[in-house]
């Protein structure tokens, strides 16, 4: 009823183990404009279907994967054929699990003139992760790839100041990445320790 | 360097001369960098400094009085919420996000209720009511939130009156917060599902009582500065920042009004049944710091519009629920404020220590563990007193989010300060920064 499954072990110790799953591919038709988004896209985009790795629609919102090598390519196209003018900045996951495809920059973009809605995704491994920056093609995505970049480690190829925006100037490590060790607070008392966040007793 | 002031000492770097003032004696510093050949200077500005808004930097570089170039600094109010929030569970994010922009907490917390709302597939589900109220609580949000944009931007440019005026309207909405949600700022009202608890009694009337009070009160303000002549010379044509500029950039809010594009999300893309009031999204096309000041001054009526609409509605909804009524995601209890201000629900701790074995055990799962969110992702965005609020929301399926992301309005239109402010005066940089109503809560989250 409340999520338990396996062993049924509500204690909270039953083993923290966070997946996250995303959703398959969608079949045509996706529904509302976003068929028509597709279309106006494949029409003024050759290279669609070997720059679109995936086309997702879930609760109402429609995704496009985008290869990192086609990104700028598929950017100004949307900017410029698809009048979406406005990219609402970048937000990064790490899904360490996702091997191969560890980190993903979140695009929402936005179109006034159809008043329309989506977003792109780019995913790219850990090992080798870059990223073309947008900043040429929307100038307000500046400081939200700097804020990826702090938090995430994602280095945007030819940003014209990648530095560190929130944290300080000289810290070591991207504090939002999963992996990222935090730190517990000892407390004195016979030597106990306050375990950091993700090692102490919670609920899946 | 001929006289040492111990006030403002200066020393040699391999970039020119630094001083460092910690005192008083600007005189003194005037001299010595007077006397030096450099025309160019560079100021660093902040992040404590009066008039930056809180702790926002600007690092400027000046020829005389000219700005030839600004470059902010930001993140020294950084918490790492979104962090935080990822090991919290859905419920216990409210009391995150609504510290974020401290002067919007009513605008963070829907963004993010909605978002889980969407996640959960349970828009629909939201009682009227519950809709209702918030879009009352975020309309008196954005009357104070402007109060002190408007209060704060006036004592910057050295107008004091328009800020007692703007703190005597901004404290009437912060007492309506109080009585009905039990606190002034962060309260952590709207809830996933609903809003915490309903109206205290007697609320519709004193509500009433104050709209009608500010809408007295905000003329005082309207006479000081509407077409006064220092007020016209202090924001007309400063901080001009056109739709080019701010479509690239990403601006939005009152500053992308003001290039005359009637662009307010509560119209086009509607939440929170938006659609069912009446009121007019208010632009300019000066796109100057004066524009941006009538469009929020003009925007307090439209808000207080909204309300009144709000509590016509919440008089025919009296009684209606204020919750899901899915009792897997409302929270158990409907708390009741007390004398003291705080409140519980005997019934419900009667009901659950008392008679209901199995209600102790709901509860009490649903409090500690919370509930389970499907995975996948959303985007809300809601139009803030600053702009577009976005919310992008990742789930794996757990009690807890995956990952939070606030696209915050304060963060992005900061970006503007170098458009707006490049070539024009010192003392200009103060209006435009103010124009942009940056929170540095939101800023650096």
């Amino acid at each position: 009823m409340f999520g338990a499954h396996g062993t049924g072990d509500t204690s909270g110790y039953g083993g923290l183990v966070r997946t996250a799953v995303s959703a398959g591919s969608s079949q045509r038709p996706y529904g509302g404009y976003f068929d028509d988004v597709a279309d106006d896209l494949e029409r003024a985009y050759p290279g669609f279907s070997d720059a679109i790795e995936r086309v997702v629609v879930d609760r109402g919102e429609l995704t496009l994967h985008v290869k990192r090598e086609k990104l700028v390519e598929v950017a100004l196209i949307l900017r410029d054929v698809l009048k979406f003018e406005m990219c609402m900045g970048v937000s990064g996951v790490h899904y360490p699990e996702n091997l191969g495809r560890e980190l993903v920059a979140v695009y929402p973009l936005l179109s006034m003139t159809n008043n329309r809605r989506i977003r792109l995704e780019v995913s790219v491994p850990d090992s080798d992760a870059h990223i073309p920056s947008l900043v040429e093609v929307w100038a307000g995505n500046n400081w939200h790839e700097r804020e990826t970049f702090d938090m995430f480690g994602i280095i945007f190829d030819s940003h014209p100041g990648l530095t560190r925006i929130l944290m300080p100037d000289d810290w070591a490590g991207h504090p939002q990445r999963k992996d990222y060790a935090l730190g517990g607070v000892p407390i004195e008392y016979k030597g106990a320790t306050v375990p950091a966040p993700d090692n102490r007793r919670s609920y899946k | 360097m001929t006289t040492t002031d111990p006030y403002a000492p200066s020393r040699e770097t391999t970039e020119g001369t630094v001083f460092s003032v910690t005192g008083g004696d600007w005189d003194s510093l005037v001299q010595e960098i007077g006397s030096t050949k450099e025309e160019r200077v560079v100021v660093n500005m902040g992040p404590q400094h009066p008039s930056t808004h809180g702790v926002l930097r600007l690092v400027l570089e000046l020829e005389g009085e000219t700005v030839t170039e600004v470059r902010c600094g930001v993140g020294y109010l950084h918490t790492g919420i979104e962090k935080n929030m990822e090991y919290r569970n859905w419920t216990q994010g409210t009391t995150f996000v609504t510290r974020m922009d401290y002067l919007g907490p009513i605008f963070n917390e829907t963004a993010y209720c909605l978002a889980i709302e969407k996640l959960l597939g349970i828009t629909n589900d939201v009682p009227e009511r519950a809709s209702v109220i918030r879009v009352m609580m975020m309309e008196l949000n954005r009357i104070s939130s402007h109060m002190v944009a408007l209060g704060t931007g006036a004592l910057e440019l050295g107008a004091i009156t328009p800020m007692f005026f703007a703190f005597r309207e901004r404290e009437i909405v912060l007492d309506l917060f109080e009585m009905i949600s039990g606190l002034r700022m962060n309260m952590a009202y709207i809830r996933p599902g609903g809003v915490q608890q309903d109206l205290p009694e007697g609320a519709i009337p004193k509500i009433r009582d104050a709209v009608s009070q500010m809408r007295k009160n905000f003329k005082d303000n309207t006479t000081l500065l509407v077409g006064n002549a220092i007020w016209l010379k202090r924001t007309q044509g400063i901080g001009y920042l056109d739709l080019a500029g701010a479509t690239t950039l990403g601006i939005t809010g009152p500053v992308l009004r003001s290039t005359g594009l009637p662009w307010d999300l509560r119209k086009v893309q509607p939440y929170c049944g938006y659609e069912n009031y009446n009121f007019d999204v208010i632009t300019a096309d000066t796109c100057d710091v004066y524009g941006r000041f009538l469009i929020r001054m003009n925007e307090l009526e439209q808000s207080l519009r909204i309300i009144e609409q709000a509590l016509d509605k919440l008089e025919k909804l009296e009684g209606a629920p204020v919750m899901v009524l899915d009792k897997k995601i409302a929270w158990p209890a409907q708390l009741a404020l007390g004398s003291d201000g705080l409140g519980n629900s005997l019934n419900h701790i009667r009901e659950i220590m008392g008679t209901s074995m199995e209600s102790l055990i709901h509860h009490f799962k649903l409090v500690t563990e919370g509930f389970h969110v499907p995975a996948g992702q959303v985007y809300q965005g809601v139009e803030s007193a600053r702009g577009e609020l976005g919310a992008h929301v990742v789930s794996d399926g757990g009690t807890k989010p995956y990952r939070m992301h606030f696209r915050e309005p304060s963060f992005n239109n900061l970006q503007a300060t170098a458009a707006m402010s490049e070539g024009g005066m010192i003392a200009d940089i103060i209006g435009a920064v103010a124009s942009i109503d940056p929170v540095m809560g939101g800023v650096d989250r």
